[in-house]
């Protein structure tokens, strides 16, 4: 599904990505992990469009197509999800009108009639019921006062919503009790299917303890360093990153 | 011979037209006085650094035309809140217009300046109300009362409660090539009453006009009024406002004024805030392109104690267009406990617009809460890609944000059909359908 050979990226002319390789197939979940700054929120921007990072060399393909050509609103519309490590607030716009907007923007893409308003009310109604949010809370402006683990979780609620077909979960389990992690994994799990694939990015082997993994991989100093099964996040858990510095 | 000239030559001609017994003659003449002394301004008055009427007052116009020129219900309907009932006083180049008007006398008056000017039992409320809030230093509200005639004359007596609101409509066809109108109105609202009023001027096709327009509104004690100003003119149709509002003790006046479009507009708002206990509401939402241009020059008089006042205006500006903010709060040293609140708020959607901002806060008093903030930013880039990021084109994007950041001004627009509307203009004005219902 995505296939990233030997990455390399930089911002405002600083290099921070320096070689990454990553392939996900459909069905897989990939957790990604590594000390702070090392790079996994960059990789998750660089997936997603974002204009101020630059691809300076390698190259992205998503379900065979090349992704550098694409604009974020095109990668969006082909399936790709990101869940913020920091969502921003946008005032005056509500969670519901936010989402309306964002799931008919894709249908228009598609050459779609916009979702009717009965079809939307009761996705609506299941999406937040399987994340247990409130309804009031979907009237509010988006992400604005809202508490971390509020805004994670309506991240998750949007992912819910607009079914992407790769899931990019960017610390979405920071900021979440301990309750609401449940929740959110269930909510993620639900999701899970065979046509669908998820990448995590955590420092914490708890959350994937409930979204288990097929792959772990580490990235150090904007570079994939080593790969390996759920049983690296747990090793990594015992040792921290030391051995894996000494090993690069 | 120069604009000026001919305005102070013509006035002659203008009042032999009129009534000499009527009750403002000599008023009028004393104004072209001022203006005669005064002139237009210039960017040398500190009070129009930003705007400048230079090239404007080099132009030739005509002043008065007089005979009706006649237009088709149909094609002006969609200027009208055609959805509700409402009392409408229209004119069309400066005259009167019956046919498109609907106005009354049942248990309200909403009617005619010229009316009320010359009939004697409206004697006593002319010579109450009449010019007695304006700034007399100022030449162009001198202009206005020099050639005062026309306009819309409004009272709602003691707790009457206008079950309609009023529609103040000011065409303009093009018949002639430049025009320079100066309509007057006069709003009275008496003790416990309440009026919901629209005021908008509208070019019919492109051609010069300049409206130099002086409204009055006396809001009595515990009186309610409701304004909105719809300014979606032509790129030729330029428009000065000179409101002046007088309130008394727990009176609630609020100002809308939705700047959409014309080429240059300055609205000088004045709020004098007489009585204990009164509320007032300044709000706009300013959206412009090309070579437009508005300046909001605003004053809030807090002359009474515990008195609460909220300025909020937010501008949207692209291309050349430019924008002007100027708000000052005046806090008499009497006026303890007094709430004055300003907020200006802007957004430059590309390098070639420009905004000038600045509060005045001239405190007297020591027991007052006050604030003000102006900000001019560039839209805010990580929430244009988080909303990309969730496939929302650019554009629609920046609209939805534009919206967004216009919409706590909206929020507090009371009549739902022009709410709507405005919602309406501001994503067409963007260029896009937004996704969901306004
Ligand atoms: N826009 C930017 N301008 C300058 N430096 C940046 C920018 N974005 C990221 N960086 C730098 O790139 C490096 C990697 O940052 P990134 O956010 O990708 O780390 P991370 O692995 O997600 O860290 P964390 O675990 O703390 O979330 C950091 O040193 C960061 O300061
Ligand atoms: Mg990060």
């Amino acid at each position: 599904m995505l296939t990233i050979e030997n990455l390399h990226a930089q911002v405002e002319g600083k290099q921070i990505l320096n070689g990454i390789d990553l392939d996900v197939k459909a069905g897989e979940v990939h957790a990604i992990m590594g000390p702070n700054g090392s790079g996994k929120s960059t990789l998750s921007s660089v997936i997603a469009g974002h204009q101020d990072y630059e691809v300076t060399k390698g190259n992205m393909l998503f379900q065979g197509e090349d992704l550098a050509k694409l604009s974020p609103e095109e990668r969006a519309h082909k399936g790709i999800f990101l869940s913020f490590q920091y969502p921003v607030e946008i005032p005056g716009v509500s969670v519901t009108n936010f989402i309306k907007t964002s799931i008919n923007a894709s249908r228009k893409a598609k050459g779609m009639e916009d979702m009717t308003a009965n079809l939307m009310l009761k996705k609506i109604r299941e999406k937040s019921s399987l994340l247990e949010i409130d309804s009031r809370f979907l009237s509010r402006s988006l992400n604005e006062g809202f508490s971390g683990g509020e805004k994670k979780r309506n991240e998750i609620f949007q992912m819910a919503m607009l079914e992407p077909k790769l899931s990019i979960l960017d610390e979405t389990d920071s900021g979440l009790d301990i309750d609401a992690l449940k929740i959110v994994a269930n909510g993620v799990n639900k999701l899970r299917s065979n046509d669908n694939a998820i990448i995590v990015i955590t420092h914490y082997q708890r959350l994937l303890e409930y979204i288990v993994p097929d792959f772990v991989h580490v990235i150090f100093d904007g570079k994939t360093v080593k790969s390996g099964t759920k049983d690296l996040a747990i090793e990594l858990e015992e040792k921290g990153y030391d051995w894996i510095k000494e090993m690069v | 011979m120069e604009f000026k000239e001919k305005l102070l030559d013509s006035h002659l001609a203008f009042e032999e037209r009129i009534d000499l017994s009527d009750a403002i003659h000599q008023t009028r003449l004393e104004s072209l006085k001022t203006f005669e002394q005064k002139g237009f301004p210039s960017r040398k008055d500190e009070a129009w650094k930003y705007t400048s009427l230079n090239a404007m007052v080099l132009k030739d116009y005509a002043l008065f035309p007089q005979t009706e020129t006649t237009i088709q219900l149909k094609k002006v309907k969609k200027y009208f809140l055609y959805e509700i009932d409402t009392y409408k006083v229209v004119f069309i180049d400066g005259v009167y217009s019956p046919f498109l008007s609907d106005t009354t006398h049942d248990g309200l008056d909403v009617c005619l300046m010229s009316a009320a000017l010359s009939k004697a039992k409206y004697r006593s409320l002319i010579d109450t109300y009449f010019n007695k809030i304006i700034n007399k230093e100022d030449s162009l509200t001198a202009l206005n009362t020099a050639y005062a005639q026309e306009g819309a004359y409004v009272y709602i007596p003691k707790s009457v409660v206008a079950e309609k609101p009023i529609e103040i409509i000011h065409f303009s066809t093009g018949k002639e090539k430049a025009l320079w109108l100066q309509p007057r109105n006069l709003i009275v609202v008496d003790q416990n009453a309440q009026v919901q009023i629209l005021e908008r001027h509208q070019s019919l096709k492109e051609h010069v006009v300049v409206t130099n327009s002086v409204t009055e509104i006396y809001a009595h004690q515990d009186a309610f009024v409701d304004y909105y100003k719809i300014q979606n003119d032509l790129s030729t149709a330029s428009l000065i406002d000179n409101t002046y509002i007088s309130q008394e003790k727990k009176s609630n006046v609020r100002v809308h004024t939705f700047s959409l479009g014309g080429k240059l507009t300055r609205n000088n708002l004045n709020f004098c805030l007489n009585g204990q206990h009164c509320h007032s509401t300044l709000k706009g939402v300013t959206l412009l392109e090309d070579q437009q241009h508005v300046d909001h020059y605003t004053l809030v008089d807090h002359a009474s104690p515990k008195c609460e006042s909220h300025q909020d205006y937010k501008g949207v500006f692209s291309e050349g267009s430019k924008g002007v903010f100027n708000g000052k709060i005046h806090v008499d040293q009497l006026a303890q406990k007094t709430n004055a609140f300003q907020q200006n708020n802007n957004i430059l959607l590309d390098d070639k617009a420009t905004v000038n901002t600045k509060p005045q806060l001239e405190i007297f008093a020591d027991d007052v809460k006050c604030s003000h903030g102006c900000t001019v930013g560039q839209m805010d880039e990580d929430a244009l890609f988080y909303m990309r990021s969730r496939g929302i084109p650019k554009k629609e994007a920046k609209a939805l944000m534009t919206y967004a950041f216009a919409n706590n001004v909206l929020e507090s627009v009371e009549l739902p059909i022009l709410k709507k509307r405005i919602n309406k203009l501001i994503a067409k004005k963007l260029g896009v359908n937004l996704g969901f219902d306004l």
